[in-house]
């Protein structure tokens, strides 16, 4: 059996974040049934940020499923995106209750404040990501964003600005 | 007493059928559907099939299991108004330019909007358009005129267990596609066309090579000719009114002489010449005990999908080119010098039931000096159209015989269309191969019948030959299982992708299970009808031997009849770097991690290679990836360290891997 990494420090660990041997002790604890397929995708996920195509593949081969399976539950649920997330994933709740207390406005001043449109959702450094979402569950404290897991209520264009404006600044950016 | 339901008023006995659709139709009422087909699993997506219980409940006809005493009226204000509904709902999202659509004409959709009267959308147009795929060289994806009934997705997940294509994304974005959204010709898909079989729309279609059959036909400097194999001559004649399974070979002879074709052959006689080659090759293998179960190497599906997903099994394909390819290899090769004429002017046309053989035509491997040997493949389907573009009236026309030197052929060529037929057709030959005997036997109907997967036993010469004849690729993919675990055991084994094989091929009309049963009597008859039965006796195979090469499997036979395989990738794509450390200089190291290598323990020696890279602080200097398939899936895990491929690793030589890359990196 292969040894397990030895860590080094916080940067090498890192690197082995990144690293595609992460995939295989995803499979390994799940195992290779079909059902596990959206936990190891959840997993994959939160280890690489993103779901890259050529681990899906993988994910296919080892699960012995079909890739184009494996496509459509990765796109099917809003949870998992194809394409690499920023560091910091901003969540604008849309539901009704933040909707009628102008979370749309809140939505523009994020996007304008850090470049992003409804096509684009992820800068091109990887800093943000902007989505909605339909409701975060905590709609007394409308309108609701998340920074990360960072909860932020009764926002104002105006606060979430400055509060990206400190997270651009933490970043150098 | 039997069980009975009432439908419609009418007392209806149920015998076993699965659900209330099946006793519908045995009744006589064509309930309408697009998402349901007897040979794939109920998927109850289509809501056409609706039908109203006697509590007032609405409930689909395919999904609901027939019971005793059940009360069921088809056709009520309520049903028709959902019916109509659901039409112009999916019709608001259906790209509605008909006249310009292949499918026109055959179209499920125009039908049954034609049989509802639906005469007015109600609804918005969609009008984003998506990107049509015409990558493949046998399909064309128009997403635009999907209906997302899922058929293609259950053919190819359920009949030829590949699963190139599923449901992506969701709500009104959904559609099927292939994985991560890319062209069919860079994923697994073997070509079959059984997706295109069954689309009830124009969103899959056969990739039409009409207008490049007409160029040649009107360039004077070319000789055109064309091969016709087995299946068509069975199909053609239904399209045209004439009863489904009548050989019109005669007609069809005549039709494609008068459209301009220089010569009719028949590619039957490629099939005699295939029995010759794959049986006399057989037969050795059998006495040497080499490189069994034979497989048969006819279907260019199978072959791509063997090279996809079983390259440990290529050493047991037949080496034989298909009976369309000795064809065209024997045109380019020898025929057009005894026309006197250069082959760059000879234009090899065939005439197929197939899809994917399109795909085989296009193979470099089998071209004669940089040039295909079969210029261009049409289907079935495409020759109907080209009949009634040229205004003949089919039905109608007064037979022609085919032309020589390759225009005749022996029953078993003719068997070749359907399942079992190969098998059969070496099994007439067999006997005469190994001892040079008559033999009186002419049919083995032990390996006939319409099951996906079956077994004989047949005596040849005293030794007991076990065969397998398998049609439908998951069948296969359940037999190879069963090879490699040791379950089975057999000497030949056939395999053709489509139902039924080749009469059922995703090239012909539009084919059910009634309609592919009397096409395959129509192989029989037509077989029973040829002078000669057994391969070995048709004279012009003779002549060719005499002629050109020599002898069955000699040097000759080999160079024209014969070719290789290789194993290839399933999805094309990059490989996966295992760190972000993107430096210049860096020793690029990808181990394979595709099925075969990932089977021998690609992941313990990738991770061990980690670990000894950082071990010895060399990760910055060493670019370690992850790939897919260097299409060398023999023996053990492929490394490729620099340039170098290195093949027949393992976790335990995990050692002499990293001394390699020390040696490079110190180069």
């Amino acid at each position: 059996m292969a040894k397990a990494l030895p860590v080094v420090d916080a940067e090498e660990r890192m690197l082995q974040e990144r690293q595609f041997i992460k995939v295989n002790e995803i499979i390994a604890q799940h195992g290779k049934e079909e059902s596990t397929l959206i936990p190891i995708l959840q997993k994959v996920q939160e280890e690489y940020r993103y779901l890259p195509e050529e681990i899906l593949t993988y994910v296919a081969t080892a699960l012995g499923i079909s890739p184009a399976t494996v496509y459509g539950v990765a796109t099917f649920y809003a949870q998992f995106s194809l394409d690499p997330m920023g560091e910091y994933i901003v969540r604008v709740c849309d539901g009704t209750a933040c909707h009628v207390r102008r979370s749309t406005d809140v939505l523009n001043a994020i996007r304008k404040k850090v470049g992003l449109s409804p096509e684009q959702k992820t800068t091109d450094d990887l800093g943000f990501t902007v989505e909605t979402v339909s409701c975060l569950g905590a709609c007394g404290l409308a309108p609701v964003v998340t920074i990360n897991d960072e909860v932020y209520g009764n926002v104002t264009p105006e606060a979430i600005t400055e509060i990206l404006d400190t997270l651009q600044k933490r970043e150098g950016k | 007493m039997a069980q009975t339901m009432v439908i419609d008023g009418k007392s209806v006995e149920i015998n076993g059928e699965r659900n209330i659709l099946e006793v519908c139709r045995k009744a006589g009422i064509e309930l309408p559907t697009f998402c349901y087909h007897s040979e794939l699993s109920v998927y109850g997506a289509c809501r056409m099939c609706l039908v109203e219980l006697e509590n007032g409940q609405i409930v689909a006809g395919c999904s609901t299991p027939a019971e005793a005493g059940q009360v069921v009226k088809t056709t009520t204000p309520r049903v028709q108004k959902i019916r109509k509904m659901a039409l112009e709902l999916l019709l608001a999202n259906h790209d509605r330019d008909c006249t310009t659509c292949e499918k026109s004409g055959m179209c499920k959709l125009q039908d049954l909007a034609q049989r509802f009267g639906v005469r007015e959308v109600r609804f918005g147009q969609r009008d984003k358009k998506v990107d049509i795929d015409d990558s493949s060289l046998a399909l064309i994806r128009d997403p635009n005129k999907c209906i997302l009934c899922g058929d293609c997705v259950r053919m190819c997940e359920e009949v030829q267990g590949i699963g190139v294509l599923d449901f992506a994304h969701r709500g009104s974005d959904m559609t099927v596609t292939p994985a991560f959204n890319k062209p069919m010709a860079e994923v697994d898909c073997v070509n079959c066309g059984q997706c295109a079989a069954v689309c009830p729309t124009g969103a899959l279609i056969v990739k039409s090579q009409t207008n490049e059959v007409w160029q040649a036909l009107h360039d004077p400097t070319k000789t055109v000719i064309v091969q016709v194999a087995p299946a068509v001559r069975v199909a053609v004649g239904e399209v045209f009114g004439l009863e489904a399974g009548q050989n019109t070979i005669g007609k069809l002879t005549q039709a494609l002489r008068q459209m301009g074709f220089d010569k009719v052959f028949d590619t039957s006689f490629a099939a005699d010449l295939t029995v010759m080659e794959e049986g006399t090759e057989f037969l050795e293998r059998l006495q040497k005990g080499e490189h069994l179960p034979q497989f048969t190497s006819c279907c260019p599906a199978w072959v791509k999908y063997t090279e996809q997903y079983h390259p440990e099994f290529l050493g047991n394909l037949s080496t034989c080119r298909s009976p369309q390819q000795m064809f065209g290899s024997l045109a380019k090769k020898y025929y057009a010098e005894e026309l006197e004429i250069d082959p760059k002017d000879l234009v090899v046309v065939s005439l197929m039931p197939c899809t994917a053989k399109k795909f085989e035509a296009a193979r470099p491997e089998l071209s004669t000096d940089g040039m295909p040997d079969v210029d261009v493949v049409i289907t079935t389907q495409e020759v109907v159209r080209m009949i009634r573009e040229a205004g003949l009236d089919y039905a109608n026309l007064e037979d022609d015989s085919l032309d020589m030197p390759f225009g005749f052929t022996s029953g078993g060529g003719i068997l070749f269309g359907v399942t079992g037929g190969v098998s059969e057709a070496v099994l007439r030959a067999a006997h005469y191969l190994l001892l040079d005997e008559e033999l009186d036997q002419v049919n083995f109907t032990e390996v006939r019948g319409t099951e996906g997967l079956r077994a004989a036993e047949v005596d040849v010469g005293g030794q007991k030959v076990k065969l397998a004849i398998v049609f439908g690729l998951a069948n296969a993919k359940r037999l190879l299982q069963q090879i490699k675990d040791g379950e089975a055991e057999y000497h030949i084994i056939e395999v053709m992708a489509c139902p039924g094989g080749c009469v059922g091929g995703a090239g012909q009309p539009a084919t059910n299970p009634e309609v592919r049963s009397a096409r395959t009597q129509g192989i029989y008859t037509a077989d029973k009808a040829q002078q000669l039965r057994k391969s070995y006796q048709n004279p012009l195979i003779d002549n060719v031997y005499e002629k050109w090469l020599d002898a069955p499997n000699s040097e000759k036979a080999h160079d024209a009849l014969h070719t290789t395989y290789g194993a290839r990738r399933r999805i094309l794509g990059e490989g996966i770097s295992l760190g972000d450390n993107h430096t210049a200089k860096q020793l690029e190291v990808s181990v394979c991690v595709g099925t075969g290598c990932y089977l021998k323990g690609a992941y313990d020696l990738l991770h061990n290679l980690g670990y000894r890279l950082q071990e010895a602080k060399l990760n910055q200097r060493v670019d370690l990836k992850a790939t897919f398939c260097f299409e060398n899936c023999g023996g053990g895990v492929n490394v490729k360290i620099g340039d170098t491929l290195y093949s027949g690793m393992s976790p335990a030589k995990t050692d002499a891997v990293f001394g390699k890359i020390v040696d490079e990196l110190e180069k």
